[in-house]
């Protein structure tokens, strides 16, 4: 999953000093992970690595600035939001979040909302083979959801970043978050549910 | 009170599905939801495949960074922190 930095405090203060281990230590643990969430934002693979690009330039300048209220990788992914959010000239403050309603199709249910077609029980997906099937359709599932389910599926899940943190990243408010989130998850599991359904061997 | 307790129909229950996992849900209705699911073994799979989906998002591993975008990285920082002032 997710590689962490060392000494967050430690690796500041390298930085500060202009140490470049600590930023070649940074950018191993980050660069490919801000193009890949840059690309929540940007159509092309090298618009993401341009936003990433210029997200380091923004880190370099602003290592100064940065007060330590929030960590280090919610502050490169906020600016990295931000900096994809300026490229793409679209603002994100007037995309519609809509209002929470059922994202499990209807015509799972009958009239009284019980299942018509109850999920067929998986084998255990966590087993290496399976998922090396399953992933590629996750992805390609999460590729093909509107951008602010994307970003925040991105955040929380491929990343590993907390509600907090999401929020922090794309200035959404916790509820709204949670909104995007639960469409998000709903519509990657019904993307692999076939596959996963009868086994994946 | 009858109406409030009544149990969640399974369309409900699924929707909630985030909320539980996220701990929003208060505590009388998280008990509501975890009733539903005691009895409920449809809705249960469909939040033991919930949990698997996230699992499986949770180990898309990124791509190792290329030496070349590397180097390009290590370039701009010697830039931007040699000569700030000129920076852009
Ligand atoms: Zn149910």
């Amino acid at each position: 999953m997710v590689r962490a930095v060392g000494n967050e405090a430690d690796l500041l203060g390298r930085l500060r000093e202009h140490d470049e281990t600590a930023f070649v230590e940074l950018v191993e643990a980050y660069h490919t992970r801000l193009v890949r969430f840059a690309q929540t934002f940007v159509s092309s693979g090298p618009a993401a690595e341009d936003v990433a690009q210029d997200t380091w330039v923004a880190v370099i300048k602003g290592l100064e600035r940065f007060e330590e209220r929030s960590s280090l990788q919610t502050w490169l992914f906020r600016i990295c939001a931000n900096r994809a959010r300026t490229r793409s000239g679209i603002d994100y403050r007037l995309l519609p979040i809509g209002a929470p309603g059922a994202t499990v199709g209807r015509d799972h249910f009958d009239s009284k909302g019980a299942w018509i077609d109850p999920p067929e029980p998986w084998p255990d997906i966590d087993d290496r083979l399976a998922a090396a099937t399953l992933a590629p359709l996750a992805l390609a599932a999460i590729d093909g959801l509107p951008e602010p389910q994307r970003q925040v599926v991105t955040l929380r899940d491929v990343e590993g970043l907390s509600s907090q943190e999401t929020c922090e990243v794309l200035s959404i408010s916790e509820a709204n978050q949670r909104v995007l989130l639960h469409r998000a998850r709903t519509r990657v599991r019904a993307a692999i549910a076939p596959a996963s359904r009868g086994g994946s061997t | 009170m009858t109406f409030l307790t009544r149990d969640l129909a399974c369309q409900q229950a699924v929707e909630l599905v985030t909320d539980y996992l996220e701990g929003r849900l208060s505590r009388r209705h998280r008990k509501r939801f975890e009733r539903h699911l005691a009895g409920c073994p449809n809705c249960s799979a469909y939040l033991d495949q919930i949990r698997q989906t996230i699992n499986l998002t949770g180990q898309m591993t990124p791509e190792s960074l290329e030496p070349a975008a590397r180097d390009e990285l290590i370039d701009l920082f010697r830039k931007y922190t040699r000569d700030p002032d000129q920076a852009d």
